[in-house]
């Protein structure tokens, strides 16, 4: 870990105008992913400027009745909400679904919305990955990539985003909003905010340099069953093979997303539209134009198998 | 003393604390953080600098620079140990791979520096400052591809006519079964600090072996071994992991010198996988030919591994010389080169991935024959030992361990037919296997205190989890009549006398005895200074009642013996070894695949049990590696850059709370006259002989699916579940 | 425990600043914090964690480093009543936070119940991811009496209640490679069950 320099910022505004200001500049929440790649040089910050006391740790109704969540509300403070778990039962579900509860404790929603892969070929700095050394090659594209992309990948990257909370987030049309270094704002729907990696991989999400995410804002409920689905190897502690988030209607319509298939959230508004037709006609249309490797290509069929025992379930 | 004959009866038929469920001496330390390990032991020298490890990027070449102004430059920087500036040092006791010195790269993660700083924090940070360019060399690091070509280790064992017997078998069963490489994974990573006092040196590590340490320390730093001193009092786990002298003890040694200060070391977790030693992979092939009634015809099990050169692979076929009965019969183990990351023990080398392949194989041999499994290994329950008639069984009761697991386990529920139990979406099956693991045992010596009716133990065994120090309390205790609060325990310091050590779960029986020799040595000691024949006393509440005569145990002052037991000759006429019945229940999910264990039961035959509570325990806790095993682990190579890939605790599956239900042990209430005068023998190792597969024959149970290549994850079976609506 | 600690680093070995020509050096920062209901003050470098400011400066060798990376759990200490994983967590980032580690839970003579309890139903074997275990054994039962969710909690609008399948979940984060959990469930559910 090389040796950084540390403030605490006083308002969203200096903290990004904070960060902006600066070469190798970062901003530190809760600092698990963080904290865990700088130890490894994956990422090598030289200044940290810590958010814990800007006071965006409050979970607010929003006058269209949603729910404001603050960019530092911690995972188990998020998943706790009574709110959330009567409105939002897929977000409090796939949050609990992820990490520990010593982890929890510590992400924050905005944090954990920005971790970043667990490519193995990521995490060894001896190894080719184009998203930690751009130009050096993906080394997990013909190597060991059970855990990677099915679809959205390109040549360069099948990293997946590891997290679950944001699969429940796209899910749920959330919104994240940010301030800029001059002090403006903005608001970035979840279906815009990660990317995909194509030719630029390093590159995780859309925000520019020094923007701060000051919140994620929850459209008004929607109702219906809502179910998370995490299969991985282990039972708890453990990134997912695939996810399915879900909130399902009596009418047999409903929402899906999938979780540990590609760099971002996967969610098709025209595959779920195929919910009454039952799991094999969404999963069809969602990965369609998917490029698997032979290491991962059973992630199709456990999505396939994963989304009809959520349909069974919502059913019963 | 010698233990030359079958013990006959002694002291501890009659024990009072020895055999009773102990809470562990040690527990009070442990649980409140004041047991002190390798690392954190600050208070044993004074100024330690800090030592940061750097492993090889490459898996085989030559290290064709190094460069270290940047990193000498950098704040706090004592001094910087480099391979290529370092003779390769020696090799000790079961050393393969290089342990540092010279260009030559060998194996990835391979120690090539050691960076010494004021702080942790700086010896991190200059470390990543060290730029090291390679001449990388094409290695051979793929096992599917060489297997194949793989030479026989040593001679195939063979009885009778294996290949005629086979052919005209009634029931043949001809598979292959396959397991990964493992990696230990102990929570207390390899840590050493090291001090030089003129030309001796003092090691304040983490060994389960410390006489091997002093001596391979000599070996390894060209240095005479009189003047080591190697110190573990607390091992926090080993598994086989820390048998040997590894990197992190050697750079400390060579980085304090270089630094002329005392050095701490902990093996960053990313370098532990491929730095160190892990359970090699294996593909064994098992033939079984039957009669309709059962009876093993021709039996067959082959065994491929791999090892760097000059080392042994994954001897899996360890126990099939003893498990079954059948005249003719054929093992082979075949090993290959490879330029992986150097193979050695890990709990129960052999027998715990053994078990995943011929417990499995008898799983198939009873639906081949349509048989209870249980009543398949009951008819070829052999009288002597089969591969080697003439050697007969000390004591052996595995048919009780099935029997009486059955029982308990309610086996008689089973449904024969696989997939027959669905409940919603999930498919329960139960699973059985047998387990045996040998009972070998080591000389081991002690020495015992009397002062003031209190009693004090030295040895250099080691307590890595096991229980040790309480177990050696309790024979103390027994022996020299005194409550067990009374006793002091005081482990792992090689001034201590040399003992048999944790490895090959003989610690427990071994150790003990030695114990037992030093108090027979005290006690008479304390009777020529009181007056009494010791050998016809009993010593009972700090009193000694000798030919009606009373005496207390503090009246003999101050008095010290020791004594070494040493096992004799007459052993090799028996196979002496421990037995269980393993039992599984698990739930498949028939949507995903996903197997939950939802119970385990182990009935397990190891002779006198010195403390069940720890036993039970050990045995646990193997069932949970076993678990492991068949379910999650696999230490994944990357066959293009000669690594295991996933080298870190997120990567590498280990078993969760979630993932084990409460798990039950039923010791059987035997007794092994021939093992040692304790007549108890080791349970660490038994524990994980068989549970893996018991897993595996629930998931056909439960599925009708049946998996050979482990770790039985479910996209290995995902298109043979039941179709989905 | 000494109020200053025992930093190794002297101003003399770090000195320089983050803009010098290796570009490498860092300034000691000062931390204070409430750990065991004690008052320290530190001059810590930055880059210290939680973890190694409690071994490495105040010597509480009771939180162990199994992982360092957030994998295993045997750092795990309570820091202002939540269960957090110090190796991942920065000292500085704790300025003026109340810390408790397994040695501010009880002693040798005068044990916590749940220290009691993991000896007597044997809840460990080499005992290095104890007191991590036990740190998060005493959080889990307080979590589950504050009606936190958990991935094994079955509605999620009623409280969650003292269950097996609620205390494996919850501990998940705490590696045992020796296998302790089924042992450390049943201490578990015996503390619950005298709480309750």
């Amino acid at each position: 870990m090389k040796a950084f320099t540390y403030e605490r910022a006083t308002s969203p505004e200096q903290a990004a105008a904070a960060v902006a200001g600066r070469d190798g500049a970062k901003f530190i929440a809760g600092g698990t992913n963080l904290l865990d790649l700088m130890k490894l040089q994956i990422e090598a910050p030289t200044h940290l400027v810590d958010l814990q006391d800007l006071g965006l740790d409050k979970i607010d109704a929003t006058r269209d009745g949603g729910l404001r969540i603050g960019a530092l509300v911690t995972n188990t403070a998020l998943a706790s909400d009574d709110r959330v778990r009567a409105q939002y039962g897929v977000l409090t579900r796939a949050i609990v679904a992820g990490a520990s509860g010593q982890l929890r404790n510590k992400a924050t929603t905005a944090g954990n919305l920005l971790q970043r892969t667990r490519c193995p070929y990521f995490y060894d700095t001896n190894l080719p990955c184009n998203k930690r050394a751009p130009g050096s090659g993906c080394a997990a594209a013909e190597g060991f990539s059970r855990q990677l992309a099915v679809i959205g990948t390109s040549d360069q990257c099948i990293a997946t985003y590891p997290g679950d909370m944001a699969i429940a987030l796209r899910l749920l049309d959330a919104t994240v909003e940010t301030v800029m270094p001059d002090g403006t704002g903005r608001s970035i729907a979840l279906a815009d905010f990660h990317r995909l990696p194509g030719d630029q991989p390093w590159l995780d999400n859309t925000l520019a340099e020094g923007e701060l995410i000051i919140s994620v804002t929850l459209p008004k409920p929607i109702g219906g069953r809502h179910i998370y689905r995490k299969v991985r190897d282990r039972r708890s502690y453990a990134f997912a093979l695939v996810s399915v988030a879900a909130v399902l209607h009596d009418d047999g319509t409903g929402r899906v997303a999938f979780g540990g298939v590609a760099h971002k959230p996967w969610r098709s508004e025209e595959a779920e539209a195929l919910l009454p037709q039952g799991a094999g006609a969404v999963v069809e249309r969602a990965f369609a134009g998917a490029a698997p490797t032979d290491d991962n290509k059973f992630k199709i069929t456990l999505a396939d198998r994963t989304l009809a025992s959520v349909i069974a379930e919502a059913r019963s | 003393m010698q233990f030359d004959a079958p013990a006959g009866s002694n002291i501890f038929d009659d024990a009072r604390i020895v055999g009773k469920s102990t809470p562990r001496i040690d527990g009070p330390n442990k649980v409140t953080g004041t047991a002190p390990y390798a690392y954190e032991r600050h208070d044993v020298v004074a100024d330690q600098a800090y030592g940061w490890i750097v492993g090889a990027g490459i898996a085989k070449g030559r290290i064709t620079s190094m460069e270290l102004t940047a990193a000498k430059a950098a704040p706090g920087v004592i001094a910087i140990v480099t391979a290529p500036d370092t003779q390769p040092v020696g090799k000790g006791m079961d050393n393969h791979a290089p342990l540092f010195g010279g260009s030559e790269i060998t194996h990835y993660h391979q120690a090539i520096a050691c960076v010494v700083a004021e702080t942790f924090e700086q010896a991190r940070a200059a470390a990543a400052l060290i730029d090291t360019n390679y001449d990388r060399s094409t290695g051979s690091f793929d096992f599917d591809a060489v297997r194949a070509s793989a030479p026989r280790s040593g001679e195939a064992e063979t009885l009778g006519d294996f290949e005629t017997a086979f052919a005209e078998a009634a029931v043949q069963i001809d598979e292959t079964y396959t397991t990964p490489g493992q990696t230990h994974a102990m929570m207390e990573p390899l840590a050493t600090i090291a001090a030089w006092d003129g030309d001796k040196l003092t090691l304040w590590t983490s060994n389960q072996m410390i006489t091997w340490a002093k001596e391979s320390l000599g070996d390894i730093l060209g240095i005479d071994s009189a003047n080591v001193r190697v110190d573990s009092p607390y091992v926090g786990g080993g598994f086989g992991g820390k048998l040997f002298i590894r990197a992190d003890a050697v750079l400390a040694a060579l980085a304090s010198k270089a630094a002329k200060r005392p050095v701490k070391i902990m093996m960053q977790r990313p370098l532990v996988a491929n730095n160190a030693t892990h359970r090699q992979a294996t593909h064994q092939r098992i033939r079984l030919g039957a009669r309709m009634d059962g009876h093993i015809t021709a039996l067959s099990h082959q065994n491929w591994s791999y090892n760097v050169e000059g080392a042994s692979g994954e001897t899996a076929t360890a126990q099939t010389a003893k498990v079954y009965a059948g005249a003719n019969r054929l093992t082979a183990e075949y090993c290959a080169t490879l330029d992986l990351p150097e193979g050695n023990a890990m709990r129960a080398p052999g027998e715990a991935v053994g078990h995943l392949a011929l417990e499995v194989a008898m799983d198939e041999l009873a639906e081949a024959l349509g048989m209870d499994p249980i009543e398949l290994r009951v008819v070829n329950e052999p009288d002597a030992v089969p591969g080697n008639p003439g050697k007969r069984f000390s004591d052996r009761n595995l048919v009780r361990c099935l029997r009486e697991g059955a029982d308990r386990f309610g086996w008689s529920e089973r449904s024969a037919t696989p997939a027959a139990r669905r409940e919603g979406r999930w498919l329960f099956g139960v699973g059985v296997a047998a387990g045996y693991r040998g009972a070998p045992t080591c000389k081991s010596g002690a020495r015992v205190h009397l002062a003031d009716g209190r009693i004090v133990v030295e040895t250099d065994m080691t307590d890595i989890g096991t229980g040790t120090y309480t177990i050696i309390a309790q024979t103390a205790a027994e022996m020299m009549g005194v409550p067990l609060d009374h006793v002091t325990v005081t482990l792992g310091d090689s001034s201590f006398p040399a003992s048999a050590g944790s490895g090959g779960q003989w610690g427990a029986t071994s150790s003990t005895a030695g114990v037992y020799a030093a108090c027979v040595a005290l006690r008479r000691q304390i009777g020529e200074v009181l007056g009494f024949d010791a050998d016809d006393a009993r010593f009972e509440d700090g009193s000694i009642v000798a030919a009606n005569k009373a005496f207390r145990l503090a009246d003999a002052g101050t008095l010290s013996a020791e004594d070494t037991i040493r096992f004799g000759k007459f052993k090799k006429d028996y196979d002496v070894a421990t037995y269980a019945g393993h039992f599984c229940e698990v739930a498949v999910d028939a949507y995903t695949g996903e197997t939950h264990i939802r119970r385990m039961l182990a009935v397990c035959d190891a002779g006198r049990i010195l403390n069940p509570l720890s036993a039970r325990s050990q045995v646990i806790g193997a069932m949970v590696m076993a678990a492991g095993a068949a379910l999650t682990e696999e230490l994944t190579v990357d066959t293009r850059f000669g690594c295991f890939v996933n080298h870190d605790l997120a990567g590498y599956e280990v078993p969760v709370h979630a993932d084990i239900p409460h798990q039950e042990v039923i010791f059987l209430d035997t007794l092994d006259e021939i093992v040692s005068p304790m007549k108890a023998k080791g349970v660490g190792e038994l524990g994980i002989c068989g549970p893996g597969a018991a897993i595996a024959n629930a998931i056909y149970n439960a599925t009708g699916i049946r998996v050979r290549d482990y770790p039985l994850t479910l996209d290995k079976y995902l298109d043979r579940l039941p179709a989905i609506a | 425990m000494t109020p200053t600690g025992n930093d190794n680093a002297t101003a003399d070995n770090v000195t320089g600043s983050g803009s010098s020509a290796a570009g490498l050096a860092a300034t000691l920062m000062p931390v204070g914090m409430e750990v065991n209901g004690m008052t320290v003050a530190l001059s810590l470098d930055p880059r210290t964690t939680l973890l190694d400011a409690m071994r490495e400066h105040l010597r509480l060798n009771g939180t162990k480093k199994g992982c360092d990376h957030g994998q295993c759990g045997a750092c795990t200490v309570i820091v202002n009543g939540q269960r957090i994983n110090s190796c991942l967590t920065l000292a500085v980032m704790h300025d003026g936070d109340a810390v408790t580690t397994i040695e501010g839970l009880g002693t040798v003579d005068d044990l916590h119940p749940m220290q009691a309890a993991f000896v007597k139903h044997d809840g460990y074997q080499c005992g290095y991811c104890t007191p991590g275990q036990i740190c998060s054994a005493v959080s889990v039962l307080k979590e589950i009496a504050a009606g936190v969710p958990s991935h094994a909690t079955a509605d999620l609008t009623a409280t969650p209640t003292v269950t097996r399948d609620e205390i494996s979940e919850r501990m998940s984060g705490n590696l045992c490679r020796c296998g302790a959990y089924s042992n450390i469930a049943e201490a578990m559910v015996e503390v619950a069950g005298a709480e309750a």
